[in-house]
């Protein structure tokens, strides 16, 4: 390959893919077979990290950015004056195979504008993960993206090479999508997503009964949404992440804070701040949704449309919740456990386990790694000495903001006087 | 009776050979070191102990029938800590867990098997690491070559990683702090010890070595590196935590142009 074309190339179009947030590189089973290159059974590896402290696992670039859309979010849209390219088929295998063999990367993450039709640019994704398949072997990871509008046929035909598909709903609302993208349904995003939901269960049915049933798409569906560019509260959004996640059976939703990248008076004008910390919040609640045991309508809902700046959505669910505490951690279940603010569930498995041998005081769990800042209001141990005063909400989150520096204590400052 | 000071010679069947010795002869207070690092107490008496396998594997099967398999491993990961006093604690555990009828790996109250838990914890993410931050240059003789300098002893646990990964490529990894390295040769993984021409630079791609194609590969590398970053999100904080500036003398993206 011509290494100046290459390179110029790859500038534009790994430029144009960035604002995809998912780097995951895990949950896949495909092992390494017949002495081939490459492995993704481990767990996912971030091999760097860019500037913006984000995880760099996969190569990820657009196959072209000329597109036939014209979505106001995004910066490859029809109207937007950028330097356009395409890449080649064999461009793309040469560079997925030469970066993994030196360990830059666990695999591709291929994505596209549209050009001519929905399926005409999905049959040439599916074409790079065939080729590195079937004649470079290549074991590593592949991301497609699942275009919308593209057949059923070809959604199949990228499962059986691809480790995960995912579509980007973009705008957590149908509304917001009519006002920046008037030219995409909903309908569009929705139906490879269940194509691809029926497929995975269909394959898993079989291979319980017949072992050699290739693998379909083994890591799974993702989408992303972003956050701050069509004006939806977090209650909107968290919802329709819970209906993605119960209907469609995805791995993960991501929430993408909008980085302004247009003049359009639809949307925040450049050089306003990415929602960084609303899009941390937004995470920390799909954590306690995913893995708290947490229902989204407990930290989300009519009363309380907004996620705290101040505070984690645990700790200001607890705040709410006070008649639920203290809690005992020598005697509490797991549940329990996991709702005290300060609490990971890795400090709830330590906890689980170590009880067994002798109840635990304030030192064991200072040891075990309990943030005690924000737990010891909420919780009693082996030990006399617990809160005792009847403190009220405001007094607590007083007391526990008193005594902590947020790592967004900046942000915080000055998104908070934007409302001051 | 004066304390003693078991010294071995640095293996791990060295170090189980010495834990041997101290329940074959009910030792108390008794301190295990490193030939290479032993420092002289005042009031102890050094004695050296011998390597012996069938020792070492008694112990060892020992300790696997007295924990789960996640905490031998433990134990077997701080011991490539190669910290300072690490013996010790590995010794305390050993014979706590030998005296308890239960297995006691997730006693996370009791203060040595903790402290092993997170010793365990910072090699495991070291492991993680290398296998993230190795990076191979393509040299003339046709092998992926990557020079590393890990804080602690990772080569024996990255080998089955890298083994599996890259079965169709000659490769070698080269822990320069520790003087030995990985050699892949398409069939299997040998320990390897190479001769550098005096003042190498390793961290230098010199093109007397690498092969043509390995600069411009680099190259593409550094390119995509910035233009995957977005400029508006930069937080240098966050990105140096998560690649601590020890390790950027060896990653290629992290090179000067």
């Amino acid at each position: 390959m011509s290494f100046q074309r290459t390179q110029e190339k790859l500038k534009i179009l790994a430029d144009a893919a960035k604002y995809d947030v998912s780097c995951s590189s895990s949950g896949s089973k495909r092992a390494n077979t017949n002495k081939g290159l490459g492995d993704a059974t481990g767990m996912g590896i971030c091999h760097s990290y860019t500037e913006d402290g984000r995880c760099v696992s996969l190569l990820k670039i657009l196959l072209t950015n000329h597109c036939i859309f014209d979505c106001a979010y995004c910066v490859t849209r029809k109207s937007n004056d950028v330097k356009r390219a395409a890449f080649k088929v064999q461009e793309v295998v040469d560079l997925t195979i030469n970066f993994y063999r030196r360990n830059y990367i666990e695999g591709l993450f291929l994505s596209s504008g549209i050009f001519k039709s929905a399926d005409y640019t999905m049959e040439r994704l599916v074409a790079v993960a065939k080729k590195l398949r079937l004649e470079e072997n290549f074991n590593g990871y592949i991301h497609l993206k699942s275009i919308p509008g593209a057949s059923d046929e070809l959604m199949r035909e990228a499962g059986l090479y691809a480790d995960r598909l995912s579509v980007n709903i973009e705008i957590p609302t149908e509304a917001g999508l009519k006002k920046l993208a008037p030219d995409k349904k909903r309908e569009d995003f929705i139906k490879p997503m269940i194509k691809v939901k029926n497929e995975i269960i269909q394959y898993n049915a079989e291979k319980k009964i017949i072992k050699s049933t290739p693998k379909f798409a083994p890591a799974g569906q993702s989408t992303q949404m972003i956050i701050g560019a069509s004006g939806e509260n977090d209650f909107q959004i968290m919802q329709t992440s819970n209906h993605f996640y119960k209907n469609y059976n995805l791995k993960r939703v991501y929430y993408s804070g909008y980085v302004p990248i247009s003049y359009d008076n639809r949307l925040p004008q450049i050089g306003s701040a990415v929602p960084m910390l609303r899009e941390n919040r937004l995470y920390q609640t799909d954590w306690l949704m995913r893995f708290y045991g947490f229902d989204v309508s407990e930290i989300l809902n009519e009363q309380h449309q907004n996620l705290d700046l101040d505070v984690d959505p645990k700790l200001s669910w607890a705040l709410r919740n006070l008649h639920e505490f203290p809690v005992d951690v020598n005697t509490a279940d797991q549940r329990m456990l996991a709702r005290i603010p300060g609490l990971g569930m890795k400090s709830v498995f330590k906890i689980i386990n170590a009880r067994r041998f002798r109840k635990l005081n304030w030192e064991h769990l200072k040891k075990i790694g309990v943030a005690l800042n924000r737990a010891q209001y909420f919780m009693v141990c082996d030990s006399n000495q617990f809160e005792k005063r009847d403190l009220t909400s405001e007094k607590i989150k007083g007391l526990i903001l008193q005594n902590s520096t947020s790592k967004y204590q900046k942000m915080l400052s000055n998104q908070l006087s934007l409302f001051g | 009776m004066q304390a003693k000071n078991l010294i071995y010679d640095g293996t791990f069947d060295g170090f189980l050979s010495a834990v041997f010795y101290v329940f074959e002869f009910k030792l108390k207070g008794v301190t295990i070191q490193n030939e290479f690092t032993v420092q002289q107490g005042l009031f102890t008496e050094n004695e050296s102990i011998s390597t012996n396998e069938v020792k070492a594997n008694r112990v060892w099967n020992g300790i696997k029938s007295k924990l789960s398999s996640n905490g031998s491993y433990q134990l077997y990961y701080a011991f490539l800590s190669e910290e300072v006093g690490v013996e010790d604690l590995l010794l305390d555990y050993i014979q706590y867990a030998f005296s308890q009828r239960k297995k006691v790996d997730k006693d996370y109250s009791h203060p040595s098997i903790l402290k092993i838990a997170q010793i365990a914890k910072s090699v495991g993410r070291e492991k993680h690491r290398m296998e993230a931050f190795v990076r191979f240059r393509l040299t003339k003789d046709d092998i992926y070559f990557a020079s590393i300098e890990p804080d602690f002893n990772v080569l024996p646990l990255i080998e089955k990683h890298f083994k599996r990964r890259y079965a169709d490529q000659k490769w070698v990894i080269y822990d320069i702090k520790r003087g030995y390295g990985l050699f892949y040769d398409l069939e299997k993984v040998e320990l390897i010890n190479m001769e550098f021409p005096e003042n190498f630079n390793f961290t230098k791609t010199d093109d007397a070595f690498f092969a043509n194609q390995e600069f411009e590969f680099q190259k593409l590398w550094q390119d995509y590196f910035k233009a995957t970053n977005i400029e508006s999100r930069k937080n240098m904080k966050l990105h140096i935590r998560h690649v601590p500036k020890r390790y950027w003398k060896y990653l290629s993206e992290k090179q000067p142009n």
